[in-house]
Formats: C-alpha cells, structure tokens, sequence
C-alpha cells in the first residue's frame, strides 16, 4: 500500500476512534440546548458507564489486531493496534475522570476509601495503572530505545488488563451479565490464539 | 382517628405558596381535568359520570417536604422495573404492553377475611391521599414524587389479620408476554417483598395507584404498587398481585439475589455502606437533563430518608447495621 493511502486510512481512523467521545459531546450539548434525554436524567452515570464501555472495546479491538492480520494476511493492519491501544487507554482516562470528576465530584477522601474498600474498584484502578507504562512506550523512538524483547514483554500485560477490565465490569453490574459476558469470552478466544500461535512458533524454531 | 404526624415532614406555611407547589397542584387541576373528561382512569366509573373518578377528589396530605418535585418526565423515564429490562429506560420503552384492566389482587393468609378482589373494590372504600415523598435508589440516587394512594393500614384493618400474622407479604405480577424483562432467567420471578407488620401498619406506608394526580403510568408499577419511603427503593414492589399475611420473615428477590448486600430491611442508612459503593449521599434525580443534570451538586442522604421521627422507633435496640 502507498504509504500515503495508508496515511489517510489512518487519519480516517483516528476520526472514527474519536466518535463516540463526539456522540456522547454532542448528546449532552442536545440535552441541554434541545431538552432531549439522549444521556437520560442521570448523565453522571449514563459517563461512566458509556465510557467505561468504550475503554473496554477499544483495548479488546488492540487485542484482536495482530490476530485478524495474520489470519487474513494483511499484515498493515498492525500499525491499526498502536492506534487502537492509545484511545483504549484516552478512554480509561475519560472513564476515570467522569468517575473521580462526575460521580465523586473530586472527593478525594471517598476515592481513597473506594480503592481501599471496594474491590471492583481496586481492580480497575490496577488495570488503569498497568496501562500507563504501555501508553509511554507507545512511540517508535522508546520501542528502539526499550528493546523489542522489553517492549514485547511489557505489552503483553494487555491481556491481563483486558481480564481486569472485564472483572471490573462484572463486578459492578447488578444484573443482565451479557455484556460482560461476551466481552470475556472474545478476551479469551484471542489469549486461546495468541498462546497457541506462540507455541507453535517456539516449537518450530526448536 | 387523628393521626399526629410530627412537624418534621409537615409543609411550612411559607411553603405553601412556593412555585412548586403551585406548579404541581396546576398539574394536578390539568390532570384531573383531562382524566375526569376523557375518563383515561382504570379505576373510573361509568363513562359521563365524572364523579365516579376517584382522582377528582384527593385529599392533600400535610406529608411534604421542602424540596423540589422531580418532574414527571423524570419520574417515568428512569425506572428500574426489571419486569421491562435491566436497562434505566427500558420500563418506559416497554411497559405499554402490560395490561392493566381488569386488576385483581389475591389477599390471603392469616386474616378474617381473604380472596380475590378487584383493585376498585380495594382501593375505593379508603381515600385517597397525596403524599410527597422522597424515593431514595440503593444505587444511590434520589427523586421527590407526589405520589397518589392510601394507606395500607386502612386496608390492612379491613381483612382484619389474625394475631400470628408476624409479616406481610407481596408479590408481582408474572406475565412473560407483557412483561418481557421476564424472560431473563436472573431473578427467579415472580417479584417478591415483604414487610414487617408493624412496618406495614405505620401511617408512611402506602399503596399508590398514580403520581402527579394521574393514574399509575404502567412503567412505575401500575396499577397498584408499595411506596415504602424510608427504605431503599426496591422495597417499594411494583404491579402487585398478592399480598399475603404471613408468621415467618418472608423471603424477599433482592435478599436471595445477593444476602450480603441487600437485607431483610433495607432501610435508607448512610452509614452503612452497599459493599461496592457508599450510601453517604445521593445524586437527586430533578428530570432535568444536559449539564445541570451533569454537575448537580450531590446532597447527604440522611438516615432512614429523613423519615426517622416517623418511624425510627420500629427499631428502637435494633443494630441496624446487623440487621440491614
């Protein structure tokens, strides 16, 4: 592919990972303005979850990247995962924000007391936290710089991210798991293949 | 019988003439006149006999608080009616296919007199009363409706339960047709609550058959439902079918769900937790949506709802955080 198609696929792309911050935006702007109830008459939560939703699509999306290239030979697919990873990670901040800003109103007190005493909460947290030393070795200057056995290492920890989120999620839901559900299954469909892949690549340079 | 009620919950004069007051009783005035013209009320008489209506002639209640109303978009668009689905909007997307006419209810148990009755024949031989009560969700948020109902200690006395009666308890209405959400297997259905006795027969306790004047809309229980205001909101069971007199504690949905985290009780306590989220304060619901909605200030929940001179003598020496 001309590097300059491949440039526009992903300015497109980079637009499409930025829609559903433009609906939520837009939909609380028409709320306002228009007395719509896109956001329904409890917003606060309406954030959270929607955004909470959006981090765990996009990290499962990074996840399945490397998968669908290989299985369908298109291996310019992957620079799509960087892409992916990072807005997962832009929309765990914006979850966390609207949860500390929104729901806690910057109640730092009652931060600390949720991380210590509640245990979805923990989790999430340690995911959130986990995902940062991903983000800052995202640019090609500190992959050269980390190594790519390093790099690799340190960016497996997705999938332990992508279990915890999934957890969090359960945890938190009062009913209807379906969603959640599906998430961890498609999570472990792709460790499934990424251990097996693996294995047989190790098998084959023995 | 006079019922003293403390001052706590009693509308101040200076209330009165607040605007929403005024703006709900012209609500209220709009609303009967449209119900009482084109007789929308299930619980109406003959056609062109207005007077039959039983929501022409409600009585306002002194129970009221300094607080503003939620409005009635508020109130019938955020609901957690499982019966519909999980989902916040779900009872208003889907409740239309719950029917409601005819509406029987089935006393039984430990009374003189127990059978099927129809809801007028119920609800009729009491008066009806407006009540402004605060609803507080276990999921901690909050709304102020102008509910519409009697008490349930008027209909209690009627059946005249026996002393081994200890408990009340209800039940839902199962119907996978009309109520869809009923076809997840999660909650073994039907929908059931109880109540202790001395619980039931307190004077805050109600059966509402309508808000904002007007009959019950289906997605907040209709056509009849508990409104128990000092405990969290699922106490107060929705489209009731049964109500039993019982002698043991009556297993409730939510306790059986998850023990740890939803008691027998289930009152309103700030201080004690929900294991996965404080209960310290709430987010009030106003049916305002967009940024105010957004950045509303969140208020204290205050203990057994701000209810506690009315009712927190039911559990005098109880450890209400053994027994939540």
């Amino acid at each position: 592919m001309a590097k300059k198609t491949r440039n526009t696929y992903k300015y497109l792309v980079f637009v499409v990972c930025l829609m559903p911050l433009a609906w939520l935006i837009f939909a609380i702007l028409s709320d306002t303005l228009y007395q719509t109830r896109l956001m329904s008459v409890d917003p606060v939560q309406k954030f959270d979850r929607e955004l909470g939703d959006w981090a765990l699509i996009f990290i499962i999306l990074t996840l399945s990247i490397s998968p669908i290239a290989e299985l369908s030979k298109k291996k310019g697919l992957i620079v799509y995962r960087k892409i992916f990873g990072l807005f997962g990670f832009f929309y765990v901040c914006l979850h966390f924000l609207s949860y500390v800003g929104l729901n806690l109103q910057f109640d730092m007190i009652e931060l600390l007391n949720d991380i210590s005493k509640r245990n979805f909460i923990t989790i999430g947290v340690i995911g959130f936290i986990l995902l940062i030393p991903m983000a800052a070795t995202s640019s090609k200057k500190i992959i050269k710089y980390v190594g790519g056995k390093l790099w690799k290492k340190i960016h497996f920890v997705i999938y332990t991210i992508a279990i915890l989120g999934v957890f969090h999620f359960f945890m938190m839901t009062r009913a209807d798991f379906t969603r959640p559900t599906i998430y961890l299954i498609v999570i472990l469909v792709l460790l499934i293949y990424r251990i097996v892949t693996r294995s047989k690549l190790l098998s084959l340079k023995k | 019988m006079l019922i003293k009620f403390s001052k706590k919950s009693d509308i101040k004069p200076s209330e009165i003439t607040s605007e929403n007051n005024f703006l709900a009783r012209r609500r209220f005035i709009q609303a009967t006149l449209i119900s009482g013209a084109s007789l929308l009320s299930p619980l109406s008489g003959f056609a062109g006999e207005p007077t039959n209506n039983i929501f022409a002639n409600i009585k306002k209640m002194s129970f009221g608080i300094n607080e503003k109303l939620t409005s009635f978009e508020g109130i019938t668009n955020y609901n957690n009616f499982y019966e519909f689905g999980t989902g916040k909007t779900d009872p208003a997307q889907y409740s239309h296919l719950l029917k409601t006419e005819p509406w029987t209810v089935e006393i039984m148990g430990m009374a003189k007199k127990t059978g099927k009755f129809d809801i007028s024949d119920l609800i009729k031989p009491s008066e009806l009363e407006e009540r402004i009560y605060r609803l507080r969700c276990v999921e901690a948020w909050s709304m102020v409706i102008p509910w519409i109902g009697v008490p349930l200690s008027s209909i209690i006395k009627r059946f005249e339960p026996n002393s081994k009666a200890k408990y009340v308890a209800f039940e839902t209405l199962v119907d996978k047709k009309r109520m869809p959400g009923q076809n997840s297997k999660f909650i073994d259905w039907p929908y059931i609550e109880g109540l202790r006795m001395d619980e039931a027969m307190n004077p805050l306790t109600i059966l509402a058959i309508g808000l904002y004047g007007k009959p019950m809309p289906n997605q907040n229980g209709a056509p009849i439902r508990l409104v128990v205001p000092w405990k969290y909101g699922f106490k107060s069971i929705k489209s009731i079918v049964k109500i039993g007199f019982v002698e043991n504690k009556p297993q409730t949905t939510w306790n059986q769900l998850a023990p740890q985290e939803y008691g027998f009780y289930s009152n309103v306590n700030p201080n004690r937790d929900h294991p996965r989220w404080s209960q310290k304060e709430e987010r009030r619901i106003t049916g305002e949506s967009g940024l105010g909605a957004l950045f509303t200030p969140k208020i204290k929940t205050e203990y057994l709802n701000g209810y506690a001179e009315e009712v927190a003598h039911l559990y005098k020496g109880m450890d209400l955080k053994q027994f939540f």
